[in-house]
């Protein structure tokens, strides 16, 4: 937050705010650049996968594991159904997941660490212990073990991943908070009288935002990733939704024949992640939170 | 040092105690009935009665944890309700070899990958070979393991045909073939784990490279590769230790993922078998040995740290 806030000439320039200047720094560092184009693209490709799919991603003809030709660019699979057209529907679901389940994370995670931190003493006790048994574990284990309890299908994925994920948020929201509740505009602001809701979500909370947009970001990628192990393991979302974990999973008994089905789907997932990455890993040099560098680890 | 072990290892008591808990209620809410499952969804109200009366479903709740947490202090896991019956136990006994030699070659595999990664990128700063390794690490960061796997099985064992594709041999039936069906989960595993590890090695030794002992040391005329390995490297190290039990945990996830994909029936296949066949004797006996595991790394990386910096051991 710091450089976003810094101006170079002391004053704020006229008509850009703090967040335009950090959009421009941002997009000087080529990790980003290359990052927010892949992920515009992915993005294009869930928004407009209708339009864009070449067939219906559950339509299925007779070419079974046909190799990549004109009319099937990436080939077809083991129900003759286009490769493509169910990678480009499958974008739709893993941002999505990604997206929606760090969401929530962020929301749960930031207002617990927030209280935890703010608020000390026995609350911080009992939040914390909590926040440590889970912190023992990686997410992607804990998202197992949920969708283990609540069972499969898109809002149990979505439930279990987010919960999966708070532990990350809570934990620096409250360091942050730790921090910034010793600083001078916190004791002004109780002096004229604002209330602990007031100070925590005005003044506590915007200046803890850069290392949780470093740490959403990458959890992004993480939660992604997450999803399409769980389809993959069978625990994801239902079967007849083609998503990218899934269709490698059903593509996995034939690859020695059709290796496109193996490959694709992956490049996919790859792709979206290293965008993601990339784009967290210039935030954290332009927010410069060294902090979250481990956290992000996980 | 002694106080300080003993606060360590009772919290790690009191986790597993939390999870064995939460294990036990969160699965007795669940939607799924595991009688049903047992009947394979056929309506029979006298068999429900009974398979609920022999599994003691039929007692008062707190009855059925203060029963089931006696046996698991004994090491009585209860029977799988699902196919053979087999005591969870012992397929436990049974998968965890597996899934150790697993994770210890997965291990190994990302230390000789990582540490001379690290070490040439930090050293050689951004020089082309560097970035190399950081284009390299950011690809294996953002590889899933589970299709790695595939691709390695597609290249090694379907094309080349020299490795086997599936399954899992003993030690004791001989070196090679143990190692063989192991060597491919284990790169798909410790690749994206040594990419981990390549980095913060890095970043640790321009760190400690910058310090006045290692100039000190220069200036003495030490040869590099002295300086490097014998000054420097175990310095860096520390850093890299706090955060090794985060990234053990993460090898075990990969293991967790990738036995499934090579049909190893470790640990990580028992609990999602289980999972798939709503046989909760065994996804609960899963999840508290694969819990442990965790509890038992984490607790071992903060008495490692102890030991390598002595900073900690006199406090």
């Amino acid at each position: 937050m710091a450089i976003l806030n810094e101006t170079v000439d002391g004053e704020e320039s006229a008509g850009r705010s703090g967040w335009s200047r950090g959009a421009a720094l941002l997009l000087r560092d080529k990790r980003a650049v290359v990052g927010l184009i892949i992920l515009g693209l992915f993005s294009g490709m869930a928004i407009f996968a209708p339009l864009i799919a070449p067939y219906d991603p559950n339509a299925q003809d007779f070419s079974m594991m046909e190799g990549l030709s004109w009319t099937h660019l990436l080939g077809t699979d083991d129900l003759g159904r286009d490769l493509l057209s169910r990678l480009i529907f499958g974008t739709q679901i893993s941002l999505f997941v990604g997206v929606s389940t760090v969401a929530i994370a962020l929301v749960i995670g930031v207002f617990l660490g927030v209280v935890a931190g703010y608020f000390g003493g026995v609350l911080d006790n009992i939040i914390m212990r909590y926040i440590d048994v889970q912190w023992a574990f990686p997410n992607f284990i804990i998202a197992v073990y949920l969708v283990a309890v609540f069972g499969n299908g898109l809002m149990n994925v979505i439930i279990a991943i987010s919960l999966a994920f708070i532990d990350d948020f809570a934990r620096v929201a409250r360091s942050m908070v730790l921090t910034i509740k010793e600083e001078q505009y916190i004791d002004a602001a109780k002096t004229v009288g604002a209330s602990s809701w007031r100070i925590m979500w005005l003044h506590v909370l915007p200046n803890a935002a850069a290392p949780l947009i470093v740490v959403g970001t990458v959890s992004i990628s993480y939660a992604i990733l997450a999803e399409a192990g769980l389809s993959f393991l069978g625990l994801g979302v239902n079967p007849s939704t083609p998503t990218w974990g899934l269709i490698l999973s059903e593509g996995r008994s034939f690859i020695s024949r059709a290796w496109w089905i193996g490959v694709f789907p992956g490049l996919f997932i790859m792709l979206t992640v290293l965008s993601i990455n990339f784009l967290g890993d210039a935030l954290r040099d332009l927010l410069d939170t060294r902090e979250t560098a481990n956290i992000a680890a996980r | 040092m002694t106080a300080y072990l003993a606060r360590r290892v009772l919290g790690a008591i009191v986790v597993m105690f939390v999870v064995a808990t939460l294990v036990f209620f969160m699965l007795r809410i669940l939607p799924g009935d595991p009688i049903a499952a047992m009947l394979f969804d056929v309506e029979d109200p006298d068999a429900v009665e009974f398979l609920r009366t022999k599994y003691g479903l039929d007692q008062p709740i707190y009855v059925q944890y203060v029963k089931w947490f006696g046996h698991l202090l004994t090491g009585d896991l209860g029977q799988s309700i699902y196919g053979s019956r087999q005591d969870v136990t012992r397929t436990i006994l049974e998968a965890f070899p597996r899934t150790m030699s697993l994770a210890g070659l997965s291990f190994l595999i990302a230390m000789i990958i990582a540490v001379p990664a690290g070490l040439i990128s930090a050293v050689r700063k951004n020089s082309t070979l560097d970035h190399v390794v950081t284009v390299v690490a950011f690809l294996g960061l953002s590889m899933p393991d589970f299709w790695f796997a595939i691709i390695l099985i597609i290249a090694f064992a379907a094309n080349l045909q020299w490795l086997p594709a599936i399954g899992y041999v003993p030690i004791a039936e001989g070196l090679w073939p143990w190692f063989s069906h192991l060597i491919l989960p284990s790169i798909a595993i410790g690749t994206p784990f040594a990419a981990i590890i390549a980095r913060m090695i890095r970043s640790s030794m321009l760190e400690v490279l910058q310090m006045d002992y290692i100039r000190v040391a220069r200036s003495k005329g030490l040869l590099n590769t002295r300086l490097i390995l014998v000054h420097a490297f175990p310095n860096a190290l520390i850093p890299v230790v706090t955060v090794m039990g985060i990234a053990i945990a993460l090898l075990m996830a990969g293991t967790v993922i990738v036995e499934n994909v090579f049909a190893i029936k470790g640990l990580g296949r028992v609990l999602i078998q289980g999972i798939l066949n709503r046989d909760f004797p065994v996804v609960q006996g899963a999840i508290l040995v694969v819990s442990a595991i965790f509890v038992f790394a984490n607790l071992l990386v903060d008495v490692l740290y102890t030991v390598i910096d002595p900073r900690i051991r006199f406090d």
